[in-house]
C-alpha cells in the first residue's frame, strides 16, 4: 500500500503534509469549541453577575471555532480531493503504460478482463481510502486521542465511563465482523454460483429448449439460490444487533456521565477536595467547587460522544482498509511484472533512402526465415515447437496446415514477435527479428489473427488504425478495402468509410470484421502478410475472391497463410505440415499427398477420392 | 459516507407502484410490513424521549449544588431512561432481523422468477436484448432492489418519525428554543441544498467521463496485440492521456464537492449547539428556563438535525432502488411464450417433415421478410443437408421447424401434423439437437452427458461414448465420469463437440438437428465427430447445415438456399449435373487460387 503511495510525486506530498497540518488544527478547534461553556456554566450556577456578555462573548468564540473548523474542513477536503485525484491519475497513468509494454505473455498471464479491473475499480478502490482517509483515518484518531486527554484531566472515573463505552463498542464490533467477514468470501461465491447457473440457461438457451430441461435447469438454480439465500440471511441478521447495541451505547453514555457526576458532586462536601486540588472549608466553597464540576460536566458529555464517534469511524477504516489492500497489491503486481519481449535496437540498415529511412538491400525484401527455432511457453518445460527449419522470400505464398493444437497459430506469433523464440532464430531480411525496433518490425510484417478485433471507430478510423506518422492515402484505403472484399458493404453502410463501428465490433457480421481485419494488415503495405486462419470466417465464394485478389494485385508480397481448408492452400509455392508444434511435411500439394501421410488424412476428410486424384 | 453520493440517482417512472410491486414480494398480507414500521416508529420514540428526563437529571443536580442531590430521584429517572433506551434498542433489534427476512425473501423470489422467466419467453426476446442484461437485472437489481429498498424506506420511515418527534419534544420542552434550533437547521439545510445542486452535474461528469475512459482501456487491453503489430502504442498512449486528464478533473471535482458534505453537516450541527447554547443560556439567566432544558437542547439538536440527512441520503437509494425494481418488474412482464396445454402431446415418432410454403419475417421488422417461400418434404429417415451463404436462412429454417420461432405464413407438417397443433415440448421430444457453439455447464461429466435424461445406466454412457470416440477421453480424467469439468477444465473443442453429439445421442429421439455442428472444429478432428455423427444419424431423418461442403456430399437431398429462398434442391450429383448455384458454391473451394 504504502509504495503505492509512494507513486504521488513530491508536490502532492507536500499538499499531504498541510493536509495534515490542518487537520490538527481543525481538531483543536472543535475540542476548543464546547470548553467555552464551562465557564460560563459555572458562573450560572453559581453567581448572581449580569452575565448577559459572558454568555454573548463565549457564543461568539464558539462560532469562530465552527466557522474556523468547517473553513479548514473544506481546506483539507479541497487537498485531498485534489491529491486523490492526481494520485488516481498517475497510477492509472503508469498502469497502462505499463501494460502497453506487456506482450502476448503477461496479457495472457493476468488475463485482459484482470488487467481491466486493476486499471479501473481497484485504482478507485485505492483513491477512496486516500481521500477518506486523510479525511478521516488522521483525524479519527487525533480527535479521539486530544479528547481523552481533556476527560483524563477532569475526572478519572467519568474516564472510566467512556473507557467501557469504548470497549462494548469494540467488543460488538469485532465480533459482529469476526462472525460475518468469513461469510462474505462465501457470499461472493454463492453470487458466482446463481450468475453460473442464469448464464447457463441463457447461453444454452436452445439447447435447455430442444432437450426440455427447463425444470432441470430450475431445481439447479433452486439449489444455489437457496444457499446464497442463507448465507445472505445469516449474516443480515449478525449486523442486525450492530446499530441497536451502537445506538444504546451511544445514548446510554450521556445518563451515565450524568449519573456518575451527580455522584461526584455530592461527594464535594465541607471537609473535602475541590477538583482544583484546594480544600473546601465553606458552604461557598463547596457551591463553587460542585459548579465547576459541573461546568465540566456539560462539555465533558460533548467529549465522550467525539470519542465514541471517533473510534465508530477508525473501525469503519477498519473494514474498508483491508480491500485497499489487495487492489494496492494486485496493481503492484503488474508494475512489478517483468516485460519478456522488447523492441530491438541492433537493427542495421543496408540502404538509407532520401528520407532518411531504412531499408534493406532489394535482394532481401520480404524474406522470413526460421533456423532451428523452438519454443516452450513460460513455465512449461518441455518445447511446445521444435526445431522449425523453413525459408519463404519474395512474393511467395507458404501455407500452414495441422489440427488444431499442432502450433499453427504459434508459429505466426514467432513470426510476429508477439512471443519469442526460446531456441534457435528467426531472420527477417536477414536480420534477427528481435534487433528490429517495433517501428521497423510492425512496417515490414503485417499479421491478420483469427479473431478479428475492431475499434470503436470509423471504418476509416479502422483500416488506418496505428502509426500517425505513416499516412495512408485514401487511395490505399480503397485498395485495401477492393482486396479485401470489403468494398461494396463498406459502401453500402450509412456514411460509408465513416460509418461509426460500435464497441467491439458488434455492429457488423463476422465475415465484414474479418474483412476489416484484413484491410487494416494491407492497407500500411508490409512486405510480409500473415494470416493466421483469417479467411474461416467468410463464405467459400469470398474466400476466394480474395485469394485471387491477393495474388494478382500484391505480387510482391510475401504471404504466410494458416488455414483449414485445403482448398484454401492446395495452390501455395509450399506447405508446412504442422503436428505436435513439429514440421511433419514441405513441400507442394502432389507431394505432400504421396509422402505425408497427416498431409494425406487431413485431404482425404475433406475431398472425394476424384478431387484428390485430379 | 462520500461514496453514497458518487451515484447520480436514476428516476423510476412510478415509483408508488415500484414500491408497491416489491413490497408484495414480501409477504401476502401488508401486516409484517406495517409491524416492521411500528417497530421502528417505536424505537425512535422511545428514544427521543430520552433527552427530556436527561434534563430533569440535569435540574435535580443544579438544584442541589447548594445542598445535597436527591440520588434517589436522579436513580429514578435513570432507570426509567435506562428502561427506554433498552426497550427502544429492542424494538430496533426485532425490526431488523424481521427486516433480513423481509429482504431476502424478496431477493429470492425475484431472483426465481427472473430464472423461471427466462425458460418461458419466447426466443425472439433474446434477439433483442443482450444477455448481459438480462443477468445483471437478475443479480445488481436484485441486490439493490431488496438491499436499499426495503432498508431505505423504514430508514426514511424513522428519520421522519424521528424528526416529526423531536419537533414535538423540542416544542413541548421549550417552545423559543425549539424555534432556535429548526432556524439554525434550515440555514444549514439550504447551504446542503446548494451543494448538492451544485454538484450533481459534476457527478454527471465524472460518471461520463470515467466510462469513456474504462471503455477504451477496456478496448485497448482486448486489442493489445492488434495494438502492437499495428504501430499504434503511441497514438493509444496519446488517446488515453486526455482521457485520462478528464477523469482527473471530474474527479477532483466531484470528489470536492462530496467532501464538502461532512464538515458542512459538521457546521450547521455546530450552528445549532451554539445557538441552543446562546439562547439557552440567556433564557436561563433570565430564569425562563432551568438547566436541564438546555443539557436536553444540545442533545435535540443532534437528534433533529441527523434525519434531515438520512431522508437525503436514503430518497436518493430509494429512487435507484425502485428504477432497479422497474427494470426486474418490466422483465417479469414480458409476454410469455402461450400456453399449450390444450394441444396434443402425442406424435407418431415416425419423422416425416413437410414445409409447405412457409413464410417467415422476424416480428420487431414484419416489413422484412427473411423466409419467403420454402417448400419441402422430408421422408422419415432421410438425411437432409442445407447449405448456402452466411445469412441465406438455414437456421432460421431448424428454428421455425423446433418452433423457437412461429411461421409468419404456410405450414410445418410433423408426420402430417401441422406443429402449430403440438405442445412445444413434444415437438422438441422429436428432435436430438447438435449446435455449433458447444454448450457445456459445470459440473461432472456424467450430469453434462445425461442432462436432463432420467434411467441412463453406466453401461449406456459407455456404449455412447464408444459410439462418439470419447470413451477415451472419458476413461482418461481423474474420476472418470464423476470428474467435475469446469470453465478452465483443459477440454479441447473437438471433445466439447464430441460430448454435445454424446448428448443428443443419450436423448435418442427420432429425428436429428445438427447446426453448423462442425465448423469450429479442424478437418482431423472432424473426422472423428463425423464417425461420431454418422452412427448419430443411421435410421434417423437429419437435419444438417454445415458451410463444409464434404460433410453433405452424402446426403439423400441437399436444398441449396439462398436469401431465404430454396434455388435447387436434389442429390449432390444431381446438382453438380444442373451447373448452378451448388456447383458454384462447390467448386469455388478447390478452384485456383
Amino acid at each position: 500500500m504504502f509504495r503505492i503511495i509512494n507513486q504521488l510525486s513530491r508536490h502532492d506530498k507536500l499538499l499531504a503534509l498541510i493536509c495534515l497540518a490542518l487537520i490538527g488544527g481543525q481538531v483543536w478547534l472543535d475540542i476548543e469549541l464546547p470548553d467555552f461553556m464551562a465557564d460560563v456554566v459555572e458562573k450560572l450556577a453559581s453567581t448572581e453577575e449580569n452575565l448577559t456578555g459572558d454568555i454573548l462573548i463565549s457564543g461568539m468564540w464558539m462560532l469562530l471555532c465552527a466557522a474556523g473548523s468547517v473553513a479548514l474542513s473544506i481546506t483539507v477536503g479541497y487537498l485531498s480531493a485534489k491529491i486523490a485525484a492526481n494520485f488516481s491519475y498517475t497510477v492509472r497513468a503508469s498502469l497502462f503504460n505499463k501494460i502497453s509494454d506487456f506482450g502476448t505473455t503477461e496479457m495472457k498471464h493476468f488475463s485482459p478482463a484482470s488487467l481491466i479491473t486493476r486499471t479501473t475499480n481497484d485504482i478507485t478502490q485505492i483513491q477512496m481510502v486516500i481521500s477518506m482517509g486523510l479525511q478521516v483515518m488522521i483525524k479519527a484518531p487525533v480527535t479521539a486521542v486530544w479528547a481523552v486527554v481533556r476527560i483524563l484531566g477532569k475526572s478519572t472515573s467519568l474516564s472510566i465511563v467512556v473507557a467501557v463505552a469504548v470497549a462494548i463498542l469494540a467488543i460488538t464490533i469485532t465480533t459482529v465482523m469476526r462472525l460475518v467477514i468469513p461469510k462474505f468470501k462465501l457470499i461472493q461465491r454463492q453470487v458466482d454460483d446463481v450468475n453460473r447457473v442464469i448464464d447457463e440457461s441463457l447461453t444454452g438457451l436452445k439447447v435447455v429448449r430442444a432437450f426440455n430441461a427447463d425444470e432441470y435447469q430450475q431445481d439447479k438454480f433452486e439449489r444455489v439460490n437457496v444457499n446464497l439465500t442463507a448465507t445472505n440471511l445469516y449474516t443480515m441478521r449478525t449486523m442486525a444487533f450492530m446499530g441497536p447495541i451502537i445506538g444504546l451505547v451511544m445514548s446510554s453514555i450521556q445518563l451515565v456521565i450524568y449519573y456518575v457526576g451527580a455522584v461526584i458532586i455530592n461527594a464535594f462536601n465541607i471537609g473535602g477536595t475541590a477538583p482544583n486540588g484546594n480544600p473546601i472549608e465553606t458552604a461557598k466553597d463547596m457551591v463553587a467547587a460542585r459548579s465547576e464540576f459541573f461546568g465540566d460536566l456539560v462539555v465533558f458529555g460533548s467529549y465522550a460522544m467525539m470519542v465514541v464517534m471517533s473510534f465508530m469511524m477508525l473501525t469503519m477504516i477498519f473494514m474498508i482498509l483491508p480491500r485497499a489492500q489487495v487492489s494496492a497489491k494486485r496493481i503492484r503486481g503488474v508494475l512489478d511484472e517483468p516485460i519478456s519481449v522488447t523492441g530491438g535496437n541492433n537493427y542495421v540498415a543496408s540502404t538509407t533512402t532520401p528520407e532518411g529511412a531504412v531499408e534493406p538491400a532489394e535482394d532481401i525484401v520480404g524474406t522470413l526465415e526460421f533456423k532451428n527455432v523452438s519454443f516452450h511457453f513460460p513455465g512449461s518445460e518441455e518445447n511446445f515447437m521444435k526445431n522449425l527449419n523453413f525459408r519463404v522470400t519474395k512474393g511467395q505464398t507458404l501455407a500452414i496446415i495441422g489440427s488444431t493444437g499442432s502450433g499453427k497459430s504459434t508459429l505466426l506469433n514467432l513470426a510476429a514477435r508477439l512471443y519469442d523464440a526460446t531456441d534457435g532464430e528467426v531472420l527477417l531480411n536477414g536480420q534477427n527479428v528481435k534487433d528490429y525496433p517495433f517501428e521497423v518490425l510492425y512496417k515490414k510484417i503485417g499479421l491478420i489473427p483469427q479473431k478479428a478485433t475492431l475499434f470503436a471507430d470509423t471504418i476509416r478510423g479502422n483500416v488506418t488504425f496505428g502509426d500517425r506518422k505513416a499516412v495512408i492515402s485514401e487511395e490505399d484505403i480503397m485498395q485495401a478495402l477492393d482486396i479485401a472484399q470489403a468494398t461494396e458493404f463498406v459502401m453500402k453502410k450509412d456514411g460509408g468509410l465513416d460509418f461509426m463501428v460500435s464497441q467491439g465490433g458488434s455492429n457488423i457480421s463476422g465475415g465484414q470484421k474479418q474483412r476489416l481485419a484484413i484491410a487494416r494488415a494491407i492497407a500500411k503495405k508490409p512486405e510480409i502478410l500473415l494470416f493466421d486462419d483469417s479467411f474461416s470466417a467468410l463464405d467459400f465464394k469470398t474466400d476466394r475472391l480474395l485469394r485471387k485478389e491477393i495474388s494478382e494485385k500484391l505480387v510482391d508480397t510475401t504471404c504466410i497463410i494458416v488455414a483449414s481448408r485445403i482448398g484454401t492452400i492446395k495452390n501455395a509455392d509450399c506447405i508446412l505440415v504442422l503436428a505436435d508444434g513439429e514440421i511433419v511435411g514441405q513441400g507442394k500439394h502432389r507431394d505432400l499427398l504421396q509422402s505425408c501421410s497427416v498431409y494425406r488424412e487431413i485431404a482425404q476428410s475433406q475431398l472425394t477420392e476424384a478431387e484428390l486424384e485430379a | 459516507m462520500p461514496p453514497m453520493m458518487n451515484r447520480i440517482p436514476e428516476k423510476p417512472k412510478d415509483f408508488k407502484k415500484a414500491v408497491k410491486e416489491t413490497l408484495s414480494y414480501a409477504s401476502k398480507t401488508p401486516l409484517p410490513i406495517i409491524i416492521v414500521l411500528m417497530l421502528s416508529v417505536g424505537s425512535t420514540f422511545l428514544m427521543i424521549i430520552g433527552p427530556n428526563q436527561l434534563g430533569k437529571i440535569t435540574n435535580e443536580i443544579t438544584m442541589g449544588l447548594g445542598t445535597s442531590i436527591d440520588m434517589d430521584a436522579v436513580l429514578k429517572i435513570a432507570f426509567f431512561i435506562g428502561g427506554l433506551y433498552i426497550f427502544s434498542a429492542l424494538c430496533s433489534l426485532v425490526q431488523g432481523l424481521l427486516m433480513a427476512n423481509m429482504t431476502q425473501n424478496i431477493a429470492k423470489t425475484l431472483r426465481s422468477k427472473i430464472n423461471a422467466k427466462i425458460a418461458r419467453l419466447p426466443l425472439k426476446y433474446f434477439a433483442t436484448h443482450a444477455y448481459g442484461d438480462v443477468l445483471s437485472r437478475a443479480t445488481n437489481d436484485v441486490d439493490l432492489v431488496s438491499q436499499s429498498l426495503a432498508n431505505s424506506l423504514t430508514s426514511i420511515v424513522s428519520a421522519f418519525a424521528q424528526f416529526a418527534g423531536c419537533l414535538v419534544m423540542m416544542i413541548i420542552t421549550n417552545w423559543v428554543l425549539a424555534g432556535t434550533t429548526v432556524f439554525s437547521t434550515l440555514i444549514g439545510l439550504l447551504f446542503m441544498i446548494l451543494v448538492v445542486k451544485h454538484s450533481q452535474r459534476y457527478f454527471k461528469m465524472r460518471q461520463v467521463s470515467l466510462g469513456q475512459l474504462n471503455g477504451y482501456i477496456e478496448e485497448m487491453y482486448n486489442g493489445h496485440d492488434v495494438i502492437r503489430i499495428s504501430n499504434a502504442e503511441q497514438s493509444v498512449k496519446e488517446r488515453f492521456v486526455k482521457l485520462n486528464d478528464a477523469v482527473r478533473t471530474a474527479n477532483f471535482k466531484s470528489q470536492f464537492l462530496s467532501g464538502l458534505m461532512p464538515p458542512v453537516m459538521n457546521f450547521v450541527g455546530n450552528l445549532g449547539y451554539v445557538a441552543v447554547w446562546v439562547v439557552g443560556a440567556l433564557l436561563l439567566y433570565n430564569g425562563h428556563i432551568s438547566f436541564g432544558v438546555i443539557t436536553s437542547f444540545i442533545i435535540y439538536v443532534r437528534l433533529f438535525e441527523g434525519p434531515l440527512r438520512q431522508i437525503s441520503q436514503n430518497i436518493t437509494n430509494l429512487q435507484s432502488a425502485a428504477a432497479a425494481s422497474e427494470r426486474v418488474f418490466a422483465f417479469l412482464d414480458e409476454e410469455e411464450l402461450e400456453d399449450e396445454s390444450a394441444k396434443t402431446d402425442s406424435l407418431p415418432g415416425l419423422g416425416a417433415v413437410e414445409f409447405d410454403h412457409v413464410k417467415f419475417a422476424y416480428p420487431d421488422k414484419p416489413e422484412k421478410e427473411v423466409i419467403h417461400d420454402f417448400s419441402a418434404s422430408v421422408k422419415a429417415g432421410q438425411k437432409i443437408a442445407i447449405v448456402g451463404p452466411t445469412g441465406a436462412g438455414k437456421t432460421t429454417i431448424v428454428n421455425l421447424l423446433m418452433r423457437f420461432h412461429e411461421v409468419t405464413g404456410g405450414q410445418i407438417r410433423i408426420d402430417g401434423v401441422p406443429i402449430t397443433e403440438v405442445s412445444r415440448e413434444e415437438i422438441h421430444r422429436q428432435f436430438g439437437m447438435v449446435l455449433q457453439d458447444t454448450w457445456m455447464f459445470e459440473g461432472t461429466l456424467r450430469e453434462n452427458l445425461v442432462y436432463n435424461m432420467e434411467g441412463v445406466t453406466d453401461e449406456d454412457l459407455v456404449k455412447v461414448c464408444k459410439a462418439c470416440g470419447l470413451y477415451h477421453f472419458a476413461e482418461t480424467l481423474p474420476q472418470k465420469f464423476d470428474t467435475v469439468l469446469t470453465a478452465n477444465s483443459d477440454i479441447s473443442v473437438g471433445q466439447k463437440q464430441l460430448l454435445t453429439i454424446a448428448r443428443a445421442m443419450i436423448q435418442n429421439n427420432p429425428m436429428l438437428i445438427l447446426d453448423e455442428a462442425t465448423s469450429s472444429i479442424d478437418t482431423r478432428t472432424e473426422m472423428l465427430v463425423q464417425r461420431a455423427m454418422d452412427n448419430l444419424m443411421a435410421n434417423r431423418t437429419s437435419f444438417v447445415i454445415a458451410h463444409r461442403l464434404s460433410t453433405i456430399r452424402n446426403a439423400d437431398l441437399i436444398l441449396v438456399m439462398q436469401k431465404g429462398d430454396i434455388v435447387e434442391q436434389g442429390t449432390h450429383d444431381s446438382l453438380m449435373a444442373l451447373g448452378g448455384a451448388y456447383a458454384d458454391l462447390y467448386n469455388s473451394q478447390f478452384e485456383t487460387a
